[in-house]
């Protein structure tokens, strides 16, 4: 039997410590100890962008457990990422009650103006956070379920797949656009009031799901760095490069590669979920696909198929993003487009593959080659 | 409306009362005008005494002045008549009419001739009743109007309120009329009209008429006739059949106008796709950049427009968009073989990486296109020759730019095919796709076919956005409205093969227009998204799927 790879390496545990340890300690504590004004003191207003950062940190793990490891390029994530925010989103809405611009205790503000009269199904249980909570997560979960299930069956791989996906995520794009949906339409959720109780807006409110978010990020990299380091994590690689062969071997294909996407589609609600309280809105924008497939970039930029890539490729690109689009709007989207241009053209394996390349040419030889990327 | 007890007196009071007034004035009109006239001028002492009764004594003797000026269908009434309504027509002491212009002075309402009168003549004033009395007039005027146009608005006012009283004027209308369209649509007025007739036999006639029409105004004479007021069983079998035949005939219509809009919107799908049917068909580079490639032939048409309006004469500007489809094909394909040297010939054979680059390009070449033209939207003018359309039944017209459009689609189509299958060029790109080894060991240049091939794909998306600029808005991210939609054929067509493209474009057109008026617009794309997707799991290599092996490479 082959030993099976520890969960991580002792310097491995170092790392995500010291990590975690600045995400969900330091920063707080700098957010609220120093006194205003202090050069330490990290400003209010940031930590709901940080708290962003790291749902997209999540969005970008779930996309590298199947791209980088399974060799599945979805450009849906994003519809799956929109789906558990519009969850949490219809949650925040039925706390608001008759705070709203129209005062109805059960009916949000837009079913008012739209003149309906009782509270669609779909929106029953949505008052109750732990539904709501449980939504945010079985629908995506459902959707990959499903969507996967016809997908992998019928064995459409490749960028087929990845067509398909983003055609899934369009037609949900212009589904949600639709008012008659109930979904708030163009508009989407917004103008939230309180979340289990606490006012959304404070900025204690927001320094907890900061630290929601940064623990459930921990969470999500222990859990899919598990799955990898499983005798399943190898059936996933082996996947990746040589389908076919790994089928005539005598493995359910169909059955890993629907386990792993609906795995990384729970994810990617757990980030929306996390995500919309953050931001105070969710609208149908978020499923464009030009979204989903920025999420691709992330992990490209970080380094496909190391898990930490992805983290450190969305909080990169991400703060390269919030500083450009400030200091010069016309210029986010040349960067962007050459970000893609130059990560797939000149570092396959993104930052990380860069710093494995600068260790090996310091001592040639010895170092073993880290798992090799290609598809 | 309340129907009065004597036929006179209610007319009277319709005029009074009613916007609706064709009616009354068709009936005056036949108490008035005999009925052999032509639609031409009156003789000019006939019109001058016409006129002078607008100055008599009583509104009796003004309404029966503007009746008469309504019927006589002379074209000199309607100034006068529209002066009288503005309180500008004017009589003097010896009962010449005059036109009070803006500036005060005044003209002769018969002659035009400037006339300065010896003491200020007398307003004629008007009621509420002579008012509606003149709009009835005014719009009986046009059934002679010169426009044809009005005519035909004339006609169908008409037809929406038949009646037995206005037949005789429809028939003078008729017998002037010289526009095939418009006295078609007189002579369905004529008819409806007719079925009021108390003549069992005219009825008889005036139905079968009418089953030639597919006007829904008919249709609703026809039913209303069935169910109420018809007592002979001839004429009620008559309208019945005639009846059924309206109604085939309107769902053929139906039929014909979503399958019209289908191809025209299959055809813009297509020349949407038939660019990347050879990116990603032929060459298997999954090109997101494909819909700026549209954009960039769109913008290429929005220069070559405004270059012929800075510095051409008028007359040429209709032929700007014949120069514009070659030169969005040299842009674009430029444009192409430059990203295929630079960029794509590192990629081949990593279709995902490939997808994520070519994302880059076209985010990059959206956001210099914002750059240099600005983020509003580009007006591009339809030149002449693409403006209008023309009926083919009624309700059922057919535009020239759309059918210019489908045209020009099939016509790339049949181009390309020609390119692959009898040139040279052709023959390498199809080498090179099968066995890009052995076509190398044959002497062809790998390279120089690849780079080619990608710019021929992209030089067809610019013409694409030649055509694209015609029924839409130029702006920046005009690909990306197209991208899903053009991936959504080639892979439903079948990769690989331009059948496949042309049914999947084609296809996918039709159905959409089919159902979206159950659906509507949105709903109905989703439901072709969905049903694209579901297909997929079943056919995955598209309707058309190429055989053999090389499929699972």
């Amino acid at each position: 039997m082959m030993q099976r790879t520890p969960l991580l390496t002792t310097k491995g545990w170092l790392v995500f410590i010291a990590a975690a340890l600045v995400a969900a300690v330091l920063i707080p504590v700098l957010a609220t100890q120093p006194a205003p004004g202090s050069i330490f003191r990290v400003p209010a207003y940031l930590v709901p962008l940080f708290g962003k950062y790291l749902c997209y940190a999540i969005l970008a793990l779930a996309l590298d457990l199947i791209w980088g490891y399974a060799g599945i390029l979805s450009l849906g994530h994003g519809a799956f990422f929109a789906l558990g925010g519009y969850a949490m989103g219809m949650y925040l809405m039925r706390q608001i009650g008759t705070r709203g611009v129209y005062g109805d205790p059960v009916l949000p503000d837009f079913m008012v103006f739209l003149n309906w009269r009782e509270l669609p199904v779909v929106w029953w249980g949505f008052q109750n956070f732990a539904y709501a909570a449980f939504m945010a997560l079985a629908v995506p979960g459902l959707l990959a379920a499903g969507f996967g299930w016809f997908a992998f069956r019928s064995r459409v791989t490749g960028v087929y797949l990845s067509i398909i996906t983003q055609a899934m995520t369009y037609a949900l794009l212009l589904a949600f656009f639709r008012n008659d949906m109930g979904f708030g339409g163009n508009n989407g959720l917004t103008d939230f009031k309180e979340i289990l109780g606490y006012d959304i807006q404070a900025p204690s409110t927001r320094l907890g799901l900061y630290i929601v978010t940064a623990v459930a990020l921990g969470l999500s990299f222990l859990v899919c760095r598990f799955v990898v380091t499983t005798r399943f994590g190898r059936l996933l690689l082996a996947l990746r490069d040589a389908e076919s062969r790994v089928r005539f071997i005598g493995y359910s294909t169909t059955g890993a590669k629907l386990f792993v996407f609906v795995l990384s589609a729970l994810l990617c609600g757990l980030a929306g979920a996390l995500y919309v309280p953050q931001v105070g809105i969710i609208n149908p924008s978020e499923f464009q696909p030009g979204n989903s497939i920025e999420v691709a970039i992330w992990v490209a930029v970080g380094g496909r198929g190391t898990l930490v890539g992805a983290i450190l490729g969305a909080l990169v690109v991400n703060f390269i993003k919030t500083w450009l689009t400030g200091a010069a709007p016309e210029l986010w989207l040349f960067a962007l487009g050459a970000l893609f241009i130059v990560v797939t053209l000149a570092m396959p394996n993104g930052i990380l593959g860069l710093v494995a390349q600068a260790k090996q040419w310091r001592r040639p030889p010895s170092a073993p080659i880290a798992e090799t990327v290609h598809d | 409306m309340p129907s009065g007890p004597e036929q006179s007196d209610q007319i009277c009071w319709r005029g009074f009362q009613t916007v609706r007034l064709i009616r009354a004035l068709l009936f005056v009109g036949l108490l008035l005008v005999p009925l052999t006239g032509r639609a031409a001028n009156l003789p000019d002492a006939d019109f001058s005494k016409l006129v002078a009764g607008l100055a008599g004594d009583g509104f009796d003797d003004k309404i029966a002045a503007i009746d008469g000026l309504g019927a006589s269908g002379d074209s000199r009434a309607v100034a006068i008549l529209k002066a009288l309504t503005d309180g500008k027509l004017a009589a003097t002491e010896d009962k010449q009419m005059l036109v009070e212009g803006d500036n005060g002075s005044f003209t002769d309402a018969v002659t035009g001739a400037p006339v300065t009168p010896a003491a200020e003549p007398d307003r004629i004033r008007v009621n509420n009743r002579l008012r509606g009395q003149i709009d009835g007039a005014l719009s009986h005027l046009t059934l002679y109007s010169a426009d044809p146009a009005d005519r035909m608005s004339a006609a169908a006012e008409a037809l929406h309120h038949p009646s037995l009283d206005g037949v005789p004027a429809l028939d003078k209308a008729l017998a002037a009329e010289k526009d095939k369209d418009v006295a078609a649509a007189l002579k369905l007025a004529r008819a409806a009209g007719l079925l009021q007739s108390p003549d069992a036999a005219q009825r008889l006639a005036a139905v079968d008429e009418l089953a030639a029409s597919t006007d829904s105004q008919v249709r609703g004479l026809l039913g209303e006739l069935i169910g109420g007021h018809e007592s002979d069983p001839k004429v009620i079998a008559a309208a019945k059949t005639a009846l059924a035949k309206i109604e085939r005939q309107l769902t053929y219509i139906e039929i014909g106008i979503n399958l019209f809009q289908g191809l025209s919107l299959g055809s813009v799908l297509l020349l949407a796709a038939i660019g990347l049917a050879v990116t990603f068909g032929v060459m298997g580079v999954i090109n997101m950049a494909h819909g700026e490639m549209i954009m960039l032939g769109a913008y290429t048409t929005f220069v070559v427009q405004e270059l012929f309006r800075a510095f051409l004469p008028a007359s040429l500007f209709d032929l700007y968009l014949v120069v514009s489809v070659p030169a969005a094909f040299l842009v674009a394909g430029a444009v192409g073989v430059a990203l295929e040297r630079t960029i794509i010939r590192f990629l081949y054979g990593r279709p995902l990486e490939t997808l994520l680059a070519t994302w880059g390009i076209s985010l990059m070449l959206q956001q210099l296109v914002r750059s240099i033209f600005g983020a509003p939207n580009k007006e591009v003018a339809n030149p002449s020759w693409m403006t209008g359309g023309f009926q083919i039944m009624g309700g059922f017209t057919v535009t020239w730019n759309r059918l210019v459009i489908i045209a020009f689609g099939f016509i790339v189509l049949g181009v390309l095919v020609l390119v692959l299958r009898r040139t040279n060029l052709g023959l390498h790109m199809r080498a090179v796709t099968q066995n890009r080894k052995m076509a190398a060991i044959m002497g062809i240049p790998t390279d120089k076919v690849d780079a080619l091939t990608f710019g021929l794909g992209s030089g067809i998306a610019g013409m694409a956005g030649v055509a694209l600029s015609q029924i839409g808005n130029v702006s920046p991210n005009l690909g990306t409205i197209y991208i899903i939609d053009s991936f959504m054929v080639v892979v439903f067509g079948g990769v690989g093969s331009l059948v496949g493209t042309l049914a999947g474009a084609m296809g996918l057109g039709v159905v959409n227009k089919f159902l979206e008026p159950f659906a509507g617009a949105v709903l109905g794309k989703i439901l072709v998204l969905v049903a694209i997707i579901i297909f997929i799991q079943f056919r995955p290599r598209g309707l058309f799927a190429l055989k053999g092996r090389s499929v699972e490479a």
